[in-house]
């Protein structure tokens, strides 16, 4: 009889182990084709046609300010979540009440109402603003709302887990303030949920497309507009490489917060 | 500050932390409470008056694009949850070389925009596609789909396997394997074990996860856009309307239930599950 234990490995386990493969070939299999065709020569000849930096070079070329411009938005994202969202995670750590955690549940709104309807709704009400629509502002505030949650939770996460009110105790006793408690004491403790919070906030905004879709302007485009632009209407080579610029941009951000996560799970 | 010093510590305390979370609070009722209270009232500004609202269900067009996509969702989030299940189960209960890489293989298209998962799609399923060239050169004739309902389909569920098989991870990590050992001691069968000790366990976990791919696929709209704008799934339907039709009441009427939609079954899921859930993309 086949069994699931770890000594044993029967049948069931090599029939879950050719799944769990083929799923994990359907997730690389387009990226890793992507990022071939973002570097080779022609992709209907194929691999033959020989591989070239040309497309990434045409890349920069049509989009570097859309890179420049999706990295500025990014980093102004960050700091605000930072300013906003960690002093609001503390207030809501140390209330543990009922309407602390409704106020938890309406900053999650943002994330649960699709993108689309949140961009409309700041167009009619803002849209005729001075220049706030051509602004990349407008952008900006979109991104704030969508990613600010994920700062929140990812920073009540960590001050939840550990016993804040000792700490903050103890170092009252000392004399501490309540500015030297939060600079010196609180934020310290919680490192890891801010750096996790802070790398969550610049991939999301990297990547937003539902709600900057209908905030950008021509003047105010950013990579994953430039992307839906270039899958739409260039050759399949250079949405390719633009893809693999994506990638590259993402990916230290993602070994980090996969480092992070291990990290958490083999601390006591 | 005199104000402050005369207040005993607990209000004082009190007080401070109402500052700290008044700037967050500011923000979020100017630039979300407010407009999307406006977005509800121009919906009911336009030529049918608030009967617009209703037209989510009487009229053909716009209850087809509702039925579309609901019974594309729910066949996303079955598929993904069935998928993710075995394949997260199987990755937290045995450990062997290249296992590391394998979860993070499974987990990098996490952040990916729903833009750039359409290019996967077109990527696999496409004119140039993989799956394309290989039918060609099996039967002599290509198979391309990427551009329809059965591409989105595609997509959605690339998009939510990721985020499905590390809730289930964490959730399976949790379990006490006591409890397993015990029910199979006792001479339960293999399959009796998944069904009547991990899965009950794991139902919070999967509750809060399908939710997620659930409101994603109501909500998203990057990748219909990148296939073809014909595709007839909401967040395609309010945009045409928006933008070709100038039809803005329409429109913000039906993102207005949108987002009531898939904020409702995000908040039943975690009434349930009991833990934060969230969609994304």
């Amino acid at each position: 009889m086949t069994t699931m234990t770890l000594s044993r490995r029967g049948l069931s386990f090599w029939a879950q182990l050719v799944f769990t493969l083929l799923v994990c070939a359907l997730l690389m299999a387009p990226v890793a084709m992507s990022m071939l065709a973002g570097v080779t020569a022609n992709y209907f000849v194929g691999i033959k046609s020989g591989l070239t930096l040309r497309w990434v070079e045409e890349v920069w070329r049509l989009y570097a300010d859309t890179i420049f411009l999706s990295l500025r938005i990014a980093f102004a994202c960050l700091g605000c979540t930072l300013l906003l969202g960690v002093p609001a995670a503390y207030a809501l750590a140390r209330r543990q009440g009922a309407v602390a955690r409704a106020v938890e549940e309406l900053l999650m709104m943002p994330v649960a109402v699709p993108g689309l309807a949140t961009a409309l709704a700041l167009i009619v009400t803002y849209g005729g603003v001075g220049d706030l629509r051509r602004s990349w502002l407008f952008i900006l505030i979109g991104h704030v709302l969508f990613t600010l949650p994920f700062m929140v939770r990812a920073v009540l996460a960590v001050m939840t887990s550990i016993d804040l009110k000792t700490l903050e105790e103890g170092a009252a006793s000392l004399g501490a303030g309540f500015a030297r408690r939060f600079f010196s004491v609180v934020l310290p403790n919680c490192r890891s949920g801010i750096l996790a919070g802070s790398l969550m906030v610049l991939t999301l905004s990297v990547g937003e497309f539902n709600l900057t879709w209908l905030l950008h302007t021509p003047m105010t485009k950013t990579l994953p507009v430039g992307l839906a632009d270039s899958y739409a209407s260039l050759r399949i080579e250079i949405g390719s490489a633009y893809t693999l610029v994506f990638f590259i941009m993402i990916v230290p951000s993602l070994i980090l917060l996969q480092w992070l996560a291990r990290h958490d799970r083999s601390a006591p | 500050m005199s104000v402050t010093a005369r207040l005993d510590p607990q209000s004082r305390d009190s007080l401070r932390l109402a500052a700290l979370l008044a700037p967050t609070a500011a923000l979020f009722a100017a630039f979300f409470l407010l407009p999307l209270a406006r977005l509800f009232v121009i919906g009911g500004g336009g030529d049918e008056g608030w009967a617009v609202y209703a037209t989510i269900l009487t009229n053909r067009n716009h209850l087809d694009s509702l039925i579309a996509t609901l019974l594309l969702s729910a066949g996303v989030t079955a598929v993904t949850l069935a998928v993710s299940t075995v394949a997260g189960l199987f990755l937290v209960r045995h450990r062997f070389p290249g296992h590391a890489i394998l979860v993070a293989m499974l987990t990098f298209p996490l952040a990916f925009p729903g833009v750039v998962i359409g290019f996967m799609v077109i990527m696999m399923a496409g004119r140039q596609g993989l799956i394309g060239a290989i039918t060609q050169a099996l039967t002599g004739s290509k198979l391309v789909f990427a551009y329809s309902m059965t591409g989105l389909f595609l997509g959605y569920v690339y998009f939510s396997i990721p985020r499905v098989i590390l809730t289930v991870m964490a959730a399976a990590e949790k379990l006490a394997p006591r409890l397993e050992e015990a029910a199979r001691s006792l001479g339960a069968s293999p399959w009796r074990v998944v069904a009547d000790v991990i899965l009950p366990a794991l139902k919070p976990a999967l509750l809060s996860a399908g939710a997620i791919a659930f409101a994603t696929s109501m909500g998203a709209f990057g990748t219909a856009f990148t296939l073809a704008t014909r595709i007839n799934v909401l967040p395609m339907t309010i945009y045409t309307e928006f933008t070709l039709q100038a039809n803005i009441a329409t429109a913000a009427a039906l993102s207005f239930l949108l987002g009531l939609i898939t904020w409702a079954a995000l908040a039943l899921a975690r009434s349930f599950a009991g833990s934060s859930v969230a969609a994304a993309g």
